[in-house]
């Protein structure tokens, strides 16, 4: 009889510095790693057209995705349904490599009759948990790609006097698939006074319908007093009212990035004018980390934990079947077995089709 | 700073700022200037690297190293002497006698430790009574099985429905395996043990108690070694078929040219030319443990913590651990997307949790690499 080892815990305590062993090393070595691999991120922008979205992402990542873009009319806008487009750039900054992918949401809130507008977006959004779930459970996990969407900016016009039906409903959808972040658009068409009027009534709305926005996590004990402070007054700034701008203009002797007025001149990274640079910061250098751990940990951890219930339950009801995939002996990993492994893959693929296709004839029985 | 990067003759990679200029064709929604941008400021991409170091910061990290050898070959030793404190299972227990057990048995013993705020969990398993029975046939096996045990414990945790955030991860990283200072070449018990588990871990094999080897001996048995070990197929850390580019490459060949390390360990301090140093004292002189003019320990230490230890778990986890899963899966078809197979001890529960071992259980517990799957469907 073999025992496994009993397990017991000490605590040997701090080193000095004259024992050095040299494990402290590990973060540098795990930094080394990142930075050859790089990273990726997956920003969804929604909004009705018109509220500056590409503008602000532009801003943003200081780059120009909608070169070639070209804008609909009013016509032809009223057969468009939602559509899912998505961009991708490569950025590097100080050797360090983002994938960024910006999932654009055209024709949401556009139409006469919006009823499900987001349904397309909280199907595109599934749609990706259900790939890395899939990728997840399968054979071969070198090279997952994760296309889940880490954050959705959610665009809500200044015009109003707080959220609108489709907002909250749109919001309440998809709040518990993806990181939403609401945004006032435009917001230089409001004096300081009409901004805080609005951001008090949206976060009212936003507790009374229970529309779980993304929280920003709360700060370690052991922070410094300043870095506190900073994250206060994040917390306290939402939602972020925004400008973006993709034109530099003249403002007190620098060339910034703003929008020309007779009555002045607005500068989108001025943070006495509009939040640009507290979403930017928030979004890209101090947040981008945990966006993404939320995603995997909360909101794709409920999608697979739900995916798993419904499909065990169908299997207790659904009569047996045959497998199919053939079970062979495995060598030491090499290019026969690669191929082994890609093939069953796809045949899994195919049998998860079919158990959908049962899945669906025993749902239409059932009706 | 790293002794092993001097000796490589390597240095850091240093990182270029590279500046993202974009420019824009200008969208005429003001009056006014209409000129392209050029943005030198910068986004602010990079910082996400500190986020990432403060995450792990704060979660701490874990190593698992299991020691193999035979009795009397320093394996607690070795580790205290690595890790600066009594980390070893001897240290813990220290009223225990010594004695032989009758068959190999597994002890962990788990640290927190903590360096310059970086705090790390570290596991030491040792195996005592490997080799040092009268017949040692097969005494590898309950090792093999204790590996696959900790693989098959990560594997339930990763299936369930509700798994944890952080799946506390048992398995074994690196698996440091003593040779006895022969000097003449590797023994049968050697061979056997490193060609099997070298397909499920991560083996480090060490040249035990150095100091009763010349340097000239040293060198030969070493070259010996490593024919040995090429000539059975052994493939030891750090293994050629997972460098990842070539600069790694170029690394790595360097260590393959001077494994296996032959090492003395220690845990006492002796004072030599106004320096208190860890070592061995004989009549003859004494053996400074860290200086790489008498044995290779530092080498070791390098590798092993100060610059691979990410590398070892990360070839744990995506290489030995998928290699496990994936035959796992095969063999009992936990894949949630076909349904259980008609083999009474595969039925799911209720949750779709498999139950604990499928099919037969082989003789030596898992099946071993290359033995056919144990069921047909």
């Amino acid at each position: 009889p073999n025992q496994t080892g009993r397990n017991r815990s000490h605590t040997v305590g701090k080193l000095t510095e004259k024992q050095y062993v040299g494990f402290a090393t590990l973060p540098n070595q795990v930094h080394r790693k990142s930075v050859k691999k790089g990273f990726d991120f997956t920003l969804m922008v929604a909004g009705e057209s018109g509220m500056g979205k590409s503008t602000l992402v532009n801003s943003l990542f200081l780059t120009d995705l909608y070169k070639d873009r070209k804008l609909l009319n009013a016509e032809e806008r009223i057969n468009q349904t939602v559509e899912i487009i998505k961009h991708t750039v490569d950025i590097e900054e100080k050797g360090v490599k983002l994938k960024l992918t910006i999932v654009d949401t055209p024709g949401f809130g556009d139409a006469v009759n919006n009823n499900e507008c987001w349904k397309p977006i909280t199907d595109y959004i599934d749609q990706q948990f259900e790939q890395y779930f899939r990728d997840e459970s399968g054979l071969n996990r070198k090279n997952i790609q994760d296309n889940r969407v880490h954050c959705c900016l959610y665009f809500i016009p200044p015009f109003g006097h707080g959220l609108r039906p489709v907002d909250v409903e749109f919001m309440k959808a998809l709040h518990e698939k993806v990181n939403i972040i609401p945004l006032i658009a435009k917001a230089d068409c409001l004096t300081p006074n009409e901004i805080k009027k609005l951001k008090d009534r949206i976060r009212e709305e936003i507790d009374k319908f229970g529309i779980k926005v993304y929280q920003f996590p709360e700060c370690d004990s052991d922070e410094d007093e300043e870095f506190k402070q900073l994250d206060k007054e994040l917390k306290e700034c939402t939602p972020f009212a925004v400008i973006g701008s993709n034109t530099v203009v003249e403002a007190r002797g620098q060339r910034v990035r703003g929008r020309l007025y007779p009555w002045g001149i607005v500068e989108v990274e001025n943070q006495s004018h509009c939040d640009f640079v507290k979403l930017r910061n928030m979004l890209i250098r101090s947040h981008m980390h945990d966006l993404k751990d939320v995603t995997c940990d909360v909101h794709y951890e409920n999608y697979r934990a739900q995916c798993i219930q419904e499909m065990t339950s169908k299997l207790a009801q659904d009569n047996r079947m045959e497998s199919p995939i053939p079970i062979l002996p495995l060598s030491t990993p090499d290019v026969d077995t690669e191929k082994l492994i890609k093939m069953k893959d796809e045949e899994l693929k195919r049998m998860q089709e079919m158990l959908n296709k049962m899945q669906q004839q025993m749902h239409d029985k059932e009706q | 700073f790293c002794l092993l990067q001097q000796c490589l003759g390597t240095h850091e990679v240093s990182c270029d700022l590279y500046m993202v200029a974009s420019s824009t064709e200008p969208q005429p929604q003001a009056k006014g200037e209409k000129t392209p941008i050029s943005d030198t400021s910068y986004v602010g991409i990079d910082a996400i690297l500190e986020q990432m170091r403060r995450k792990a910061m704060k979660q701490g990290f874990e190593f698992n190293v299991m020691v193999v050898g035979q009795s009397g070959l320093g394996k607690s030793t070795l580790m205290n002497t690595l890790f600066k404190s009594k980390v070893s299972r001897k240290s813990v227990q220290p009223n225990v006698e010594e004695r032989i057990p009758k068959t190999v048995e597994i002890k962990s013993v788990s640290h927190d430790v903590e360096e310059k705020g970086v705090r790390m969990k570290l596991t030491v398993i040792d195996t005592p009574g490997f080799g040092d029975q009268i017949n040692n046939e097969n005494c590898w096996q309950p090792i093999m099985k204790f590996i696959n045990d900790q693989y098959e414990t990560y594997l339930q945790e990763e299936i369930n429905i509700n798994r944890k955030k952080r799946i506390p991860d048992t398995r074994v990283h690196c698996c440091i395996y003593f040779i006895p200072p022969t000097g003449h070449c590797l023994r049968p018990l050697d061979v056997e043990f490193m060609r099997h588990l070298s397909k499920v871990v991560n083996i480090v094999p060490v040249i035990a108690k150095a100091d009763t080897l010349t340097l000239e001996e040293r060198d030969s048995f070493k070259k010996t070694i490593r024919e040995e070990l090429r000539a059975n197929g052994i493939d030891v850390y750090p293994q050629k078929e997972f460098d990842e580019d070539a600069e790694d490459r170029m690394i790595n060949d360097k260590i393959r040219e001077m494994i296996p390390f032959a090492v003395v360990g220690s845990d006492q301090e002796y004072q030599v030319n106004g320096k208190r140093i860890l070592g061995r004292k004989t009549k003859w002189g004494t053996i400074e443990v860290e200086n790489i003019a008498h044995c290779e320990f530092a080498y070791l230490r390098d590798l092993l913590i100060r610059t691979h230890m990410q590398n070892i778990k990360d070839i744990t986890c995506s290489i030995h651990y998928e290699t496990y899963r994936v035959r796992r899966l095969n063999e009992s078809n936990i894949l949630f997307t076909s349904n259980p197979p008609d083999h009474p001890a595969v039925q799911p529960k209720a949750n779709g949790q498999p139950e604990e071992q499928p099919a037969t259980p082989q003789p030596n517990g898992v099946a071993a690499q290359h033995e056919a799957l144990s069921h047909e469907m």
